[in-house]
């Protein structure tokens, strides 16, 4: 079972992967919009990706408000 | 007409199997302009099938398939009008679309819509209206009318109702969330999951291996399988249009308008 941490972690690196940003530059407080300069269906790809990589349904709803990747990660960790 | 090139979509006739693919900027948002180009493909289609036994709809957007109806335009045209004048250009909007999806549904040929990224209301509803979907594993599907307190209006609900389980139904359109490729699968919606970017090129070789098969055959298993619900479909413009009219779908529209929101879909 992952920790909070290193759920955290793999978040920020699949992003960063993604996104094409360096994994150094992300923090767990970050609010991904604004870090990534991504839009609503750009979200959604990374939604995709997270659900995949940790083979879990996150429905978009629980999403609702969530823009850092701590909390975010948190979603994850409720699902695991 | 085997190639045409319109404003928001072309087709064209490859070695038996037409490709219509769309492509309007952001992400092939169905407004007049796109309806337009899909009754022109449907009265170019019963000679274009002398030619074909396979129909695959794709997109060229990046951002995906299809992101559904658009809202913009929608309420645009609909705001400055009288009410009598409003619902009578909906109502003349959804016929024609339903007439459109009606035609796709029943083609006498094999049709697969190949997808990826956004798949959404009426963007869902057109795969729905095919007899496969392939999807890119990157594919997220989502009806969310709910959150503008409409429901799916191209035929969405009979159509998934035809398709899937009801407790499936129930959950796509009474939480409005979106499922992705591997999910759709698992309750039956999709066909194959392809890798990203491979959706088309199996929707091809799916295409290729349907030509094998005599076509009489493959039309009336088709016809035998694959009923078309017209009664609901009927009944989905009446309720759709109901909902149309309430002052809470104008505000909900405006407020989707004019949203600069990153997710102005979430309610």
């Amino acid at each position: 079972m992952n920790t909070i941490d290193k759920t955290t972690d793999e978040v920020l690196r699949l992003a960063a992967e993604h996104f094409k940003v360096q994994r150094d530059q992300l923090s767990p407080g970050d609010d991904f919009f604004k870090k990534l300069g991504i839009n609503s269906l750009q979200a959604l790809d990374l939604l995709t990706r997270i659900e995949q990589h940790f083979q879990i349904e996150l429905p978009d709803y629980e999403l609702q408000g969530v823009s850092d990747f701590r909390t975010l990660a948190q979603r994850i960790q409720s699902r695991l | 007409m085997n190639i045409f090139q319109g404003e928001t979509l072309s087709w064209h006739v490859l070695d038996g199997t037409i490709e219509l693919t769309l492509d309007r900027a952001p992400c092939n948002e169905i407004g007049r302009a796109t309806l337009a180009d899909l009754e022109k493909f449907i009265a170019a289609l019963p000679a274009l099938q002398r030619d074909a036994n396979a129909l695959i709809i794709n997109s060229t957007r990046k951002e995906g398939f299809c992101a559904g109806a658009d809202l913009r335009e929608t309420y645009r045209v609909a705001q400055p009008l009288p009410k009598d004048e409003r619902l009578a250009g909906l109502r003349d909007f959804l016929e024609r679309i339903h007439h459109v999806m009606n035609t796709l549904d029943e083609a006498p040929l094999t049709s697969i819509a190949a997808v990826h990224g956004v798949t959404f209301g009426g963007g869902f509803e057109l795969a729905l209206a095919c007899d496969l979907i392939i999807a890119d594993k990157m594919t997220r599907f989502c009806f969310p009318e709910l959150r503008l307190g409409l429901i799916p209006g191209f035929g969405g609900i009979p159509r998934l109702k035809r398709d899937l389980g009801n407790a499936v139904v129930r959950d796509l359109l009474l939480t409005g969330r979106s499922i992705n490729a591997a999910k759709a699968q698992s309750v039956g919606l999709v066909s194959q999951v392809t890798a990203e970017g491979d959706a088309l090129r199996v929707a091809r070789s799916t295409a290729a291996q349907l030509k094998k098969f005599d076509r009489g055959t493959a039309v009336a298993a088709k016809k035998f399988i694959k009923p078309i619900p017209y009664d609901e479909l009927r009944r989905e413009i009446e309720i759709f249009c109901d909902l149309f009219m309430r002052p809470a779908v104008d505000a909900s529209l405006r407020k989707f308008v004019e949203s600069t929101d990153a997710l102005p879909y979430l309610p």
